[in-house]
């Protein structure tokens, strides 16, 4: 067996198998007969793992984390400027990072996100989008609900409920 | 291939087949700043994230060089429905006030 095969083989035994009837002669003879199994990397895993945790770690222990230029008392882009202003208008307490400041973080968030421009906005650590899609939310009333699923009381839910009331009444 | 309006426009009407398309240059003379208003069927039962994602992926050779690019999705018949529903003066001009959108 060559160096090549023992290092291959040796780097397939550390997966997790699935189907853990599969024979080791069986594993290793699809190994060998095809290239396919050696997985190359996708986009995500270009990340580097440490910074991959950090954003993991980032969005998820923040109901709203968004990723903006500038800061949020001194925004240096207006689709991050409008998104701070929805949040504001809705009363809601959010954590930002600059993405200016950190070239690795902004083209890093773009794979991460799988999304190409900034603002980006995540609830519960979820990716919900950009400015465009935020402001869509915030006009159709979407996202006092959005807010409140993460259990964020909006500070314009009760004007919504009441313009809603006045329609049905 | 340089980016111009023509050639968004041209992708985004090969790709959606759209029954309305709008690309406006919001850029003032500084370049590639763009706002789309796209109407098409591709985008039923799509959600909005999504639809989003799709238009991204038809531009994604040019949104490295696009400063900034703005884009409103809707299926005919949303659009309709938006169309009778909203008054011209409720377009969104918050979003066009970017100063300093570089990529």
């Amino acid at each position: 067996m060559s160096l090549f095969s023992r290092t291959l083989l040796r780097h397939i035994t550390n997966l997790p198998l699935s189907a853990g009837a599969i024979r080791p002669f069986s594993v290793s003879s699809s190994l060998f007969s095809s290239t396919s199994t050696v997985k190359p990397p996708s986009s995500t895993d270009a990340i580097d793992s440490k910074l991959k945790q950090t954003l993991d770690d980032f969005v998820k222990q923040n109901k709203i984390a968004i990723f903006i230029k500038g800061e949020p008392e001194a925004p240096r882009c207006g689709f991050s400027n409008a998104v701070i202003q929805i949040l504001n208008l809705h009363g809601c307490q959010f954590k930002s990072k600059d993405i200016l400041s950190d070239e690795q973080l902004r083209q890093n968030l773009k794979i991460y996100s799988n999304w190409p421009t900034f603002p980006q906005i995540y609830f519960n650590g979820e990716f919900i989008g950009g400015c465009d899609i935020l402001l869509d939310m915030h006009r159709s009333g979407e996202l006092v609900q959005e807010l409140n699923k993460i259990g964020i009381k909006s500070k314009l839910a009760d004007v919504e409920k009441n313009n809603s009331s006045q329609t049905s009444n | 291939m340089d980016i111009t309006k023509d050639n968004i426009e041209k992708k985004l009407r090969d790709e959606f087949e759209p029954t309305y398309l709008e690309i406006e240059d919001i850029s003032g003379g500084c370049g590639l700043k763009f706002d789309a208003t796209i109407v098409s069927y591709k985008f039923q039962k799509v959600t909005l994230l999504n639809r989003q994602r799709m238009v991204n992926d038809v531009l994604k050779a040019d949104m490295p060089k696009i400063h900034a690019f703005s884009q409103h999705t809707y299926t005919p018949e949303e659009w309709e429905k938006k169309q009778s529903t909203s008054t011209p003066a409720a377009t969104d001009t918050s979003v066009k006030a970017c100063s300093n959108c570089d990529k």
